[in-house]
Parts: C-alpha cells; sequence; structure tokens
C-alpha cells in the first residue's frame, strides 16, 4: 500500500480534471488572464509614450520660428493641440492635465538669434508623471543643434561650431526633480484602495451565501439597499484607514508635497472608494463563492493598474486602450490624486476627473442592486 | 383577517426544466400544526420557500397571513418566522448577537429586553457570549428557534428543524412547538420523521413535486390502504431479502430490530408470508405505520 501507484495518482488526475470542467470561472482565468496580458503588455504598453498633446504659445512668427516648431514636432513626441496667448491659459491646461507640455517662444526670438545671442526657448513639462515626459525631454535637449542647422547658413551660422544657436530651456512643473516616489505613493493610494476595496466587500456578501447565511437575511424583511449599504459603510471606514495610513507614509517617510486641499481629496477619495465598493458588491452577486469573488477582482485589477496610467504612462498607449483605461474608476483617481497633491488643483481642474467616477458609481450601484437576487432563484 | 394562514393553490416550480413543485395546494387554518412530510428531494422546501417568499413561483397563487406570495413577500416576511434546513445563522457571532441583530432588522422596541428574555427562555444565559458556532447541534436548533420567534410571528415554518439532533433534544423540541402553538401560533413542519408528523394537528404528504396525500394520521393511513405484517425475533434478521421479492409484499424494511412487510392486499400478503408463518420469527398483524408509504408510492 505505500509504494507509488500510478493508478490512484491517474485517479486523482481524473478527479481534478473533472473538477475543473465543473468551475467554469477557474478555467475562464487559466485561458484569459494569459491571453489579457499578452495583449495588454503586447499591443497596449508602451514605455516611450509619443504624440504628447502640446501647448505652443508663439510669440514672433518667423520662418525660424515655423522650422523650429516644425523639427519639435518631427521628433514624433510631441503634437501641437492647442495655441495658447497666456500665461495663465498655458498654466491652466497643464494643471488640469489636458497637455504634457507648454513651448513657449519670445517675441525677440528671431531677433537675437540673427545677433547670434542664443535665445532661449521655454519648454514646461508636465513632469507628475516622470516616466510618461522623460524620453521626449531628452529627444528636445539633441535639437538644439540640429533644429535650425538648415536655416542657419553662411553668414547666419553659429560663430563657434560647437556651441548651439538656441537654449531650449526645460522646466519640469510638478516635480522638478523628477523623484518617482512622488509620483508612485499618491498612486498607491488608489492601488491598494481599488485591491483592498472590491476583494473586501466581494468576499463579505459571497460569504454570506457560502455559508448558507443569504437564506436567512432574505427571510428577514431587507431590503437590497439596506444590505448593500449596510454592507459597504463599514469599509468605506477600513478605505479611510488605509488613506491615513498611505498618506501619514507618503508625508513623513517620502516627504511627498501636498499642496492641494484635503478637503477636495477626501471628497475625491470618498467617491473613489464608493466606485471600488459598488464594482466589490457587482461580483458578490455573480460569484457563488469567495474563490470566485477572488478571481473576479483579480480579473479586474490586472488591467486597472496596467491601463490606468499607474504602471505605464496612460498616453503612450493606443487608442482602444485608453478607451478601456478611461472606464476604469483608478484612470480617472490618479488623475485627481495627481493633481491635488502634486500640482495643487482646485475644484475646477479636478472636477473633469471626478464626474467619471460619479457616472461609474451611478452605473455600477444600478447593476449590483439590480442584480441583487431578493430571493433564492 | 383571514381564517386561513396558508392558502396556496396551483404553486409549480422548476430548477433548469426539472419540475421540483407541481401543482402543490395547501390550506392551512391558523392555530393548527401542521406536518409537511415526504422524502429528499420531493419538493417540501421549495414549497415552504416559496410561502415565505424566497422562491418566486413559475404558476400558481397563494397568500399566506392574507398576503400575496407573489407580491407582498415583505409583509410575509414581517410576519413569519422561517427556520431553514441548514443552521443559517452567524457562526461568529455569539449568541446574543446574533439574536440582536435578528431584533434590529425586524425594528423591535424594547430590544434589550426581548433578546434577554429570550436568552433567558432558552436556557442559555451563561453562554449567551459564546459563538454560535461552537454550540453542539441541539443548542444551534435551539437557538435558530428562538430567534424565529424573536419577532412574535404569526406562522412559523420549519424546514426539517430536528434533522440531526439528537431524540432528547427532538423531544424537547417538540414540547415547546406544542407549548407555542397554544399560544395561538401556525405551524407548519417539514420532516422525514413519521413519529413528529404524529404530533402534528394534520400532515400533508408530498412525493416528487406532488402532494399525494393529506388530513389526519389516521386518515393519511387509511386512504393508502397498506396492511403491515411485523416480523420479530431473531430469525427477522435474515427474512428481508427471501420476502422482499414475492408476490403482494410490496415493501419490506426494518423499523428497529423488527420487519416491517406491506402491501396493498391482505390476502396477497399472507399467502406470501405463510411459508415462514411458523417461523417463530413471525408476529402478528399490527396498525399500519405511514412511513411505509415513502417507498410504496
Amino acid at each position: 500500500m505505500r509504494g507509488f501507484s500510478s493508478v490512484r495518482m491517474i485517479a486523482v488526475m481524473l478527479k481534478e480534471f473533472v473538477q475543473m470542467r465543473r468551475d467554469r470561472l477557474t478555467f475562464g482565468m487559466i485561458i484569459g488572464i494569459p491571453v489579457l496580458q499578452l495583449l495588454l503588455f503586447g499591443f497596449a504598453i508602451n514605455n516611450d509614450p509619443k504624440g504628447l498633446p502640446t501647448a505652443v504659445q508663439v510669440r514672433d512668427e518667423s520662418v525660424y520660428v515655423r522650422s523650429l516648431l516644425k523639427a519639435i514636432e518631427n521628433t514624433g513626441y510631441f503634437v501641437f493641440t492647442a495655441q495658447v496667448h497666456s500665461e495663465r491659459e498655458a498654466a491652466l491646461l497643464l494643471d488640469q492635465g489636458r497637455v504634457s507640455f507648454v513651448i513657449t517662444v519670445p517675441e525677440d526670438f528671431s531677433r537675437r538669434l540673427m545677433r547670434g545671442e542664443r535665445p532661449q526657448v521655454l519648454v514646461e513639462a508636465d513632469a507628475s508623471d516622470p516616466s510618461a515626459s522623460v524620453n521626449a525631454i531628452a529627444a528636445l535637449s539633441r535639437l538644439e543643434m540640429t533644429a535650425l542647422s538648415h536655416d542657419l547658413k553662411g553668414a547666419l551660422a553659429p560663430a563657434s561650431p560647437s556651441g548651439a544657436p538656441i537654449e531650449l530651456r526645460i522646466q519640469r512643473r510638478y516635480n522638478p526633480e523628477g523623484i518617482s516616489a512622488y509620483n508612485i505613493v499618491p498612486d498607491l493610494l488608489g492601488v491598494i484602495l481599488t485591491m483592498t476595496m472590491i476583494l473586501i466587500t466581494g468576499l463579505s456578501v459571497t460569504r454570506e451565501t457560502e455559508r448558507g447565511t443569504m437564506e436567512n437575511l432574505l427571510a428577514m424583511p431587507l431590503t437590497p439597499a439596506e444590505v448593500m449599504l449596510g454592507k459597504i459603510v463599514p469599509y468605506v471606514l477600513i478605505g479611510y484607514i488605509q488613506v491615513a495610513f498611505t498618506l501619514l507614509g507618503a508625508r513623513f517617510v517620502f516627504h511627498v508635497p501636498m499642496l492641494g486641499s484635503m478637503w477636495l481629496l477626501a471628497l475625491a477619495l470618498a467617491l473613489f472608494i464608493a466606485a471600488n465598493l459598488s464594482v466589490g458588491f457587482t461580483f458578490s452577486t455573480l460569484a457563488r463563492n469567495q474563490l470566485q469573488a477572488m478571481q473576479m477582482t483579480f480579473f479586474f485589477f490586472l488591467p486597472s493598474i496596467l491601463l490606468s496610467g499607474f504602471m505605464f504612462p496612460f498616453r503612450g498607449m493606443p487608442g482602444w486602450a485608453q478607451s478601456i483605461g478611461e472606464i476604469l474608476p483608478l484612470t480617472h483617481f490618479l488623475r485627481a490624486v495627481r493633481g491635488i497633491l502634486l500640482k495643487g488643483n482646485g475644484w475646477v481642474e479636478v472636477w473633469p476627473h471626478l464626474w467619471p467616477l460619479l457616472i461609474f458609481l451611478t452605473l455600477v450601484s444600478t447593476l449590483a442592486l439590480s442584480r441583487y437576487r431578493r430571493t433564492l432563484d | 383577517m383571514t381564517a386561513l394562514a396558508i392558502d396556496a393553490r396551483g404553486l409549480c416550480k422548476s430548477f433548469a426544466g426539472r419540475v421540483a413543485v407541481s401543482n402543490a395546494a395547501i390550506q392551512m387554518p391558523r392555530g393548527e400544526v401542521w406536518g409537511f412530510l415526504g422524502p429528499n428531494g420531493s419538493g417540501k422546501t421549495t414549497t415552504v420557500r416559496m410561502l415565505c417568499g424566497l422562491l418566486k413561483p413559475d404558476a400558481g397563487e397563494g397568500a399566506c397571513l392574507g398576503h400575496d406570495i407573489l407580491t407582498q413577500t415583505d409583509a410575509i416576511k414581517r410576519e413569519t418566522g422561517y427556520m431553514t434546513q441548514k443552521f443559517s445563522f452567524w457562526e461568529d457571532l455569539s449568541i446574543r448577537e446574533n439574536l440582536d441583530f435578528v431584533a434590529r432588522l425586524y425594528d423591535m422596541d424594547n430590544r434589550r429586553a426581548r433578546v434577554g428574555k429570550a436568552i433567558e427562555n432558552l436556557g442559555l444565559g451563561h453562554r449567551q457570549h459564546q459563538l454560535a458556532g461552537m454550540l453542539s447541534g441541539g443548542c444551534k436548533q435551539r437557538m435558530a428557534l428562538a430567534a424565529c420567534i424573536l419577532h412574535d410571528p404569526k406562522l412559523l415554518l420549519l424546514d426539517e428543524p430536528t434533522a440531526g439532533v439528537d431524540p432528547q433534544a427532538r423531544r424537547e423540541f417538540w414540547e415547546e412547538i406544542h407549548r407555542l402553538s397554544e399560544q395561538g401560533l401556525t405551524v407548519l413542519v417539514a420532516t422525514h420523521y413519521m413519529d413528529e408528523a404524529e404530533r402534528c394537528d394534520r400532515i400533508v404528504y408530498i412525493a416528487h413535486g406532488k402532494m399525494i396525500a393529506r388530513g389526519t394520521v389516521g386518515e393519511v393511513i387509511a386512504a393508502s390502504h397498506l396492511v403491515t405484517r411485523i416480523a420479530e425475533g431473531e430469525g427477522a434478521r435474515h427474512l428481508a431479502a427471501e420476502i422482499g421479492g414475492k408476490p403482494g409484499v410490496e415493501h419490506a424494511a426494518f423499523f428497529g430490530a423488527a420487519l416491517h412487510i406491506s402491501g396493498q392486499d391482505g390476502g396477497a400478503l399472507d399467502a406470501a408470508l405463510a411459508p415462514i408463518a411458523g417461523n417463530p420469527a413471525c408476529g402478528g398483524a399490527r396498525r399500519n405505520r405511514a412511513l411505509r408509504m415513502y417507498s410504496s408510492i
């Protein structure tokens, strides 16, 4: 009896296959996860984002300026999406995250260029996500030498061949030293909440089903909204405790700047936590046991961290991946939290990131409530 | 106030094409104790769940305590106590916490006092802070009953309340049911056990999703037209296989040490038993017991 029996081993093997076939969701995960990862990493993820939206503020219309802008655009990293006419307008676009760069050409650019005075062009970069802008900035610095080489010939040729005819002054806004902790620690707030909030609600409802206590709950006079809110509110509080720990760590361990209003952050957090809890609640109405609820959470978590701009620059992804990313609450929350903490964004700049959360929350809660079965059918 | 606690007709329910209950009807007066008898999978639980609003019938109509079972399930839930087959209270809450939770859900006034009284009635005062999961089967079941009647329901639906409970606890449980019944509570008990059914005012017998007999225990037995002979003694143990297939014998099974042999035709039954009549193991005819119906139907 002690020896190894292939018959017994095969018996176990066959039983495993039968059980695998019964558990469709696990089987789906086994097939689905590699496909999902392949698609996301292969097609959607791009560490070298190009075509970043750029605003230009041109105070000097000349052939040189046109050549310079052409050269900048030709690097492929920049797409001019807006013409601005004032510093305020430019700052607003950067604050809202609508553009990643603002290029300002001063009015005396051509004059000083011809005098060989090495005029400056100001490039303000949104460095709240350093990885998104680093390659673009590197490409810019090469342009100082080459951008105008066709236009500056003969008498206009630079006095010394080694000196560049222009200077591109790069100003990294919001995170001048490019410290990645500044960007990652606030982001982690969103990632931690996504993971724990969805999982914890998913489990808390499926646990009732799995242990048979759901039948008892249903037999008593409880409405779905009462169950849903009663299940969600405790975890909102847990969420805030997690936030408090993360923020304390961010402030005192990593010295992350916190420029904006904490009240605004609390509001964004409330919406974001509620959105995640509603996802968890929806999963719990779909899952038949706690394991399935966990698997669904993972299935949601994976695109959330990959497509939201947390791991990889959002603007580096192709259009279809960005559209998926725009659906995910984490995407909008990351924009809001970076805006509030690093850019000191106020209500006006943050609102564009909040209403998508509000819509998501409304839709998913409605789905959850309609899916919640009041009977055992 | 209608005189009937339960008044349902034509209840049907299928799960994924499999019929669980078809055309069930119950007209149960208030204040009685009814037994709902049938083997596993006969549709008892499904019927009870339809009555208290936990399942939506595919067809049929009815009222529970005067409330429509299709549209007024909230009202039914407030006035009904339903004890599930499997222990369905929270094992990680203490006895008191469980009862407290239930009391809050029914929005009871005087909650603290009523929960305290319920625990006292249970005789679990000294164990009220113990987790429900740590209780013995009998204690769990008593706690579940206490929780189900905490809100003073008018109708109590019990789904196999004594499964897995020892005989002593079963007896006490039934004493409690009768006490509650005397206070005016209407009780419908789904059960496998004939001795429990015999303690009911009436029984409804269900098999394969169909209700096939109803009435007092005596009426149901008479309607089954079964005659039973009982074989007892040392040799009885070996008789079952020998007698089983003979003409006239529809069913032979042991109850304790006695072999109960039943058939609808008394003459045929006796003829079949004649060869072994001289066997000292064979006793005389005794009264029928309806439990025999399990396999005769």
